[in-house]
């Protein structure tokens, strides 16, 4: 990777310096604010997070064991579930109740745990998709091709910019379903630049990964932070969260447990406790295990059919 | 041209603006019973509310619409001064009478409660008398039609009910919106009609035949056409147009094999009606009613306390989960094909029963059978019977309203609205996505 | 069994006005499931509001020929609207179940008794078109087109040889329009949300809005094959008006291949091919008693057997149709 600029590393972390490590501390430059934010799912309360911010332009990992209600978090965040209750903002914008594609618009863009590459669309298509404003999107400008030929030049300029940073130039015009898992995620942090966003959510970005891509994965994120943008990322492996993130929040039973900089996190006896109690998970009985499926049947996705979050 | 007709469209226009704001309901056959025509006369006369017959006068301008068994007009008639008419009948099978009451002038008398409508068996009555003057007028407000209103909706509620619990249980275990769950339906009516008739075997004892064997043919048509097609990860939208192509399949070779033809089973085709209180029923009716509550709490206490119940709920909430903690999806998916095309069947059977069995029975419950299921919440089996109820119940209080043959026009406007305000239906719940 | 008689009857219904018809409803079904993968069961709802625009809005309400078909666009653009709002939000399934049921509807209101005065009940509406066939160029009786050095060909009558004219021009058109369409961006956001809206939605497109015009799309296009329909009989009624229609478009659709541009047309030429040639067929060999176990009124309901088994087959063992791509056909991927 390009080197990283040991200033803006110092800068991003120097932002934390003597904070408190606690839940729902202030940042001096918060980018993100929420507020009291609760999600229920019959019975279950998956996300009940009283306060929390985000600091400008560093990045933030957002760690807790399975079920922890990370994604069902970053789902209430970006627009793609309801709150039951709660207020954040993003950049001074009211975020509450404002569809996925308008909090897309106002430059918060996430990217998928399970990657949504549009497989029967080539690579290229992928990245020309997430570019925003294009007149030749709208229905009547869509059938004058010179009202929108100058544009698609340009965007597709801009895509094969991103697509050598990426590593996927050689794959240009292939369809995106025949890129590897890793491929997939480069694909689409690559696809949310187009959309030029101010902060970038990335749901478990090293998930499926192969080890060799991980290191790769990682210098994309740093390089993100380098360009200016805000990066939230959920994970659960302390020791990738470690190497990249200036600020870690932790969340355990939909909570924010902790916060703090990586060294204070990865010795603080809450998150231990959150980790290791998550392994008694196993089910003991055939009894144990209805009970089991009956109580978290309500957070989960039947098609995604996972259980992180 | 003919200006003097437009003022009459705008209650049209209006009419059509609001039916278009609602949307679904049930197909009916098209079908026209095939054989010759047949006449059958009309009298009306008001008998002023006495025994003797001196007094007796002819009714004219009474109008008498007459459906078939699918609730499709087939003939409307205007008595003349001598009050009487000629139905026409396109061919066999089962039609109903009915006397418009709002056709009555004030002086004349109405005849007793439900004797307006009456039911005609083409090879038997070749004269139909409506009597008036054995009721009061003041009795004959809207409203006392509620009761007899709501127990039609019960009973036809149930047996939507009844069907589409297999519909709703095989979304929410396999995701496949089965368009050919109706020719179950169909399936379950044509067998035992054919042990029935053709091998002369009491309906009871067919009808537990046909159960089985709907129950077989479920689990046949899950190995032969949908595990495979499962097993080759085929899209859900994809299987989806293969279950209309497998139903429009099965509904023409009914068709070829039974003909176009509506046919009763041989008992319990006709029944003296019995009056509890404001309602007039008939006894096959209040077996049915008995029965199918039976059935469902056999289901429900399927669900609830047996092993395998649990491990379709289980199943239903998240398949990926489930075969994780050790339970066997394909067998699950097995039974609940056996149980839905049971169900389907003995539904059949009793919708047979109610009315007759013809090729498109189960295709003209399908959308009612959807209906009700989206309504519950798609994927839920107590949804299913909620959400069925309630649709049954709907269409038939809908007609103090609305003409009787567009009641299932009332069907769509329940399902668009409870889209709108609770998109997870009745009973559903909010998916998660990411 | 007279061969050349069996062709020339399969070859003058493969490009007859029928034919015309469920390009038409079938290019609308592309825009729907072919490259936005909406399920819309209940195309034949937008044929009938095409059908019966004209119909009723030249017969009934007396308005000139030509403004009731200029009306189609706004009527089938609300109906898409009427179905779209509350179902697009949600998962296909929903769609799929509010459109078949909304085709009964329309049939169902229309024969109604109680608008006879309005819709012509049961017994339709007839001879509302002769504006269009005033413009008739054609004259005289039917002709004959064969191949040459053949007896084997089509044969139209004047009236038939209009509508053709007009209709396959029509057909032309709307290929070409789809065709700019689906390779604008627009498209591309309409093949991204097929794959999966999330993503889409995620990029900041409002998926919502671009569904509904999908629908609105796929359905004026299904609209004025309605017309081709009623204009060509110079009669509409209701019952012709079932959801089979839609069944049938459906397999035009995928045996032409779907998202294709020119699949919808070609899946109906050779639809209407096969259709008439094992129909006639079928009646040829009961006439000539090579078949005795049939009789002449239950060959379409054979046919419609194998229309069902057909629709199976193609999307079990050749799901791109004839000249689909099969990558691109979204068929072997859970959703």
């Amino acid at each position: 990777m390009s080197g990283v600029d040991p200033e803006v590393v110092s800068s991003s972390q120097a932002a934390f310096v003597g904070l408190d490590a606690e839940p729902g501390v202030a940042k001096p430059d918060p980018i993100l604010v929420a507020d009291g934010v609760q999600r229920r799912f019959g019975g279950l309360t998956a996300v009940d997070v009283d306060h929390v911010e985000v600091q400008r332009g560093a990045i933030t990992a957002l760690i807790g064991p399975n079920g922890a209600g990370k994604t069902t978090f970053f789902n209430l965040l970006t627009g793609f579930d309801r709150a039951d209750a709660g207020r954040w903002r993003f950049d001074d914008q009211d975020l509450v109740g404002v569809p996925a594609h308008k909090v897309a618009r106002q430059g918060m863009v996430r990217t998928f745990q399970l990657t949504k590459s549009l497989a029967r669309l080539t690579v290229l298509d992928n990245l020309k998709l997430g570019a925003s404003e294009q007149r030749g999107e709208g229905f009547f400008s869509s059938l004058v091709r010179p009202l929108w030929k100058a544009q698609e030049a340009e965007i597709e300029g801009r895509a094969e910019d991103l697509l050598g940073r990426f590593n996927l130039a050689h794959m240009r015009d292939e369809y995106a379903g025949s890129l590897s898992g890793g491929q997939r995620k480069l694909l689409e942090m690559a696809r949310a630049l187009m959309v030029r966003p101010t902060m970038v959510m990335l749901d478990e970005p090293m998930a499926g990964v192969n080890p060799a891509l991980t290191q790769s994965l990682l210098g994309h994120v740093k390089q993100l932070r380098e360009d200016g943008m805000t990066v939230m990322f959920v994970e659960h492996d302390m020791d990738v969260v470690h190497d990249i993130s200036d600020w870690v929040v932790v969340m355990g039973e939909g909570r924010i447990i902790a916060e703090g900089t990586p060294d204070q996190i990865s010795s603080n006896d809450a998150v231990i406790d959150a980790y290791l109690g998550a392994h008694h998970d196993a089910p003991l009985t055939a009894a144990e295990e209805q009970a089991q499926l009956d109580e978290i049947h309500p957070q989960l996705d039947e098609e995604s059919g996972d259980a992180h979050g | 041209m003919r200006p003097d007709r437009r003022t009459l469209h705008l209650p049209f226009v209006l009419l059509l603006a609001v039916l278009t704001l609602l949307g679904v309901a049930s197909p009916s056959g098209a079908q026209e019973p095939s054989g010759d025509e047949r006449e059958v006369n009309v009298n009306v006369v008001d008998r002023k509310g006495t025994a003797e017959r001196d007094d007796d006068e002819p009714v004219a301008g009474v109008v008498i619409v007459v459906t078939d068994a699918s609730d499709e007009e087939v003939d409307e008639v205007e008595t003349d001064e001598d009050g009487k008419a000629v139905i026409t009948l396109p061919g066999e099978g089962q039609y109903t009478a009915t006397l418009d009451l709002d056709s009555l002038d004030e002086d004349v008398g109405l005849p007793r409660e439900g004797r307006e409508v009456v039911s005609i068996d083409p090879n038997r009555s070749r004269v139909l008398n409506f009597t008036l003057g054995d009721r009061e007028r003041a009795t004959s407000s809207t409203f006392d039609k509620v009761p007899q209103l709501l127990f039609n909706g019960f009973s036809f509620g149930l047996v939507i009910a009844i069907t589409s619990v297999g519909l709703s249980l095989i979304y929410g275990t396999t995701g496949l919106v089965n368009f050919s769950h109706s020719e179950h339906v169909t399936w379950g009516a044509i067998v035992a009609w054919w042990i029935n008739v053709d091998h002369d075997v009491h309906i009871i004892p067919a009808a537990l035949i046909a159960i089985a064997i709907g129950a077989a043919s479920g689990a046949l048509v899950n190995r032969v056409v949908w595990s495979p097609l499962r097993s080759r990860g085929m899209s859900l939208v994809a299987m989806m147009i293969v279950s209309i192509g497998l139903s429009l399949a099965a509904r023409s070779l009914f068709q070829l094999l039974f003909g176009g033809v509506f046919r009763p089973y041989r008992q319990f085709y006709r029944q003296d009606g019995i009056d509890i209180g404001p309602i007039t029923t008939t006894p096959k009716i209040l077996w049915m009613i008995g029965l199918i509550i039976v059935v469902i709490v056999a289901i429900a206490s399927l669900l609830q306390y047996t092993r395998i119940g649990k491990a379709m709920r289980a199943v239903a909430d998240n398949g990926d989960l489930a075969a994780s903690s050790g339970i066997d999806v394909d067998r699950v998916i097995l039974f609940v094909w056996a149980l839905g095309g049971g169900l389907a069947a003995l539904g059949g059977i009793l919708f047979g029963l109610q009315q007759q069995v013809q090729f498109e029975m189960g295709f003209r419950l399908l959308l009612l059978m959807f209906a009700g299921i989206t309504l519950g919440g798609l994927g839920t089996a107590y949804g299913a019977l909620v959400g069925s109820f309630v649709g049954g119940m709907f269409i038939e209080v809908s007609t103090l309203i609305v003409p009787t043959e567009l009641k299932n026009v009332g069907a769509l406007l329940v399902l668009v609205v409870v889209l709108l305000v609770r998109p997870q239906g009745i009973l559903g719940r909010a998916e998660r996505i990411g | 069994m007279d061969w050349q008689f069996i062709l020339s009857v399969s070859f003058t219904t493969a490009f007859g006005p029928q034919a015309i018809v469920f390009a038409l409803a079938a290019i609308g079904l592309n825009m729907h499931f072919g490259y936005t993968g909406l399920v819309n069961f209940g195309q034949v709802g937008f044929l009938a509001i095409g059908a019966y625009t004209v119909a009723m809005g030249v017969d009934t309400f007396g308005l000139s020929f030509w403004l009731c078909v200029f009306l189609t666009f706004f009527t089938a653009s609300i109906w898409a609207l009427v179905l779209g709002v509350p179902t697009l939000r949600l998962r296909t399934d929903y769609l799929a179940i509010v459109t078949i049921a909304s085709g009964e509807i329309i049939r169902l209101v229309l024969r109604a008794n109680t608008f006879t005065e309005t819709t012509g009940g049961a017994a339709g509406i007839q001879n509302f078109a002769g504006d269009f066939f005033d413009l008739n160029p054609f004259t005289g009786g039917r002709k004959a087109l064969n191949i040459p050095g053949t007896e084997v060909g089509v044969t139209y009558s004047a009236n038939q040889f209009w509508v053709l004219l007009v209709g396959w021009t029509i057909v032309a058109l709307a290929c070409l329009f789809v065709y700019l369409l689906v390779r604008s961006p627009w498209g591309r956001v309409l093949k991204a949300i097929r794959e999966d809206e999330d993503a889409v939605r995620s990029l900041g497109k409002n998926v919502y809005v671009y569904k509904l015009q999908s629908l609105a799309i796929g359905g004026v296009i299904g609209a004025v094959g309605g017309i081709i329909f009623a204009v060509s009989r110079q009669s509409v009624v209701p019952d012709s008006l079932g959801t089979a229609l839609t069944f049938f478009a459906y397999v035009a659709l995928v045996l032409g291949g779907a998202a294709r541009v020119f699949g919808p047309v070609l899946g109906s030429i050779v639809f209407f091919f096969l259709s008439a040639f094992v129909d006639v067929a079928l009646r040829e060999a009961i006439d000539a008693d090579v078949i005795n176990f049939l009789v002449g009124s239950e060959v379409g309901v054979v046919r419609n057997i194998l229309v069902g088994v057909g629709l199976m087959a193609l999307m079990v063992f050749r799901p791109q149709g004839i000249i689909g791509d099969k990558s691109e056909v979204a068929v072997s991927v859970r959703r």
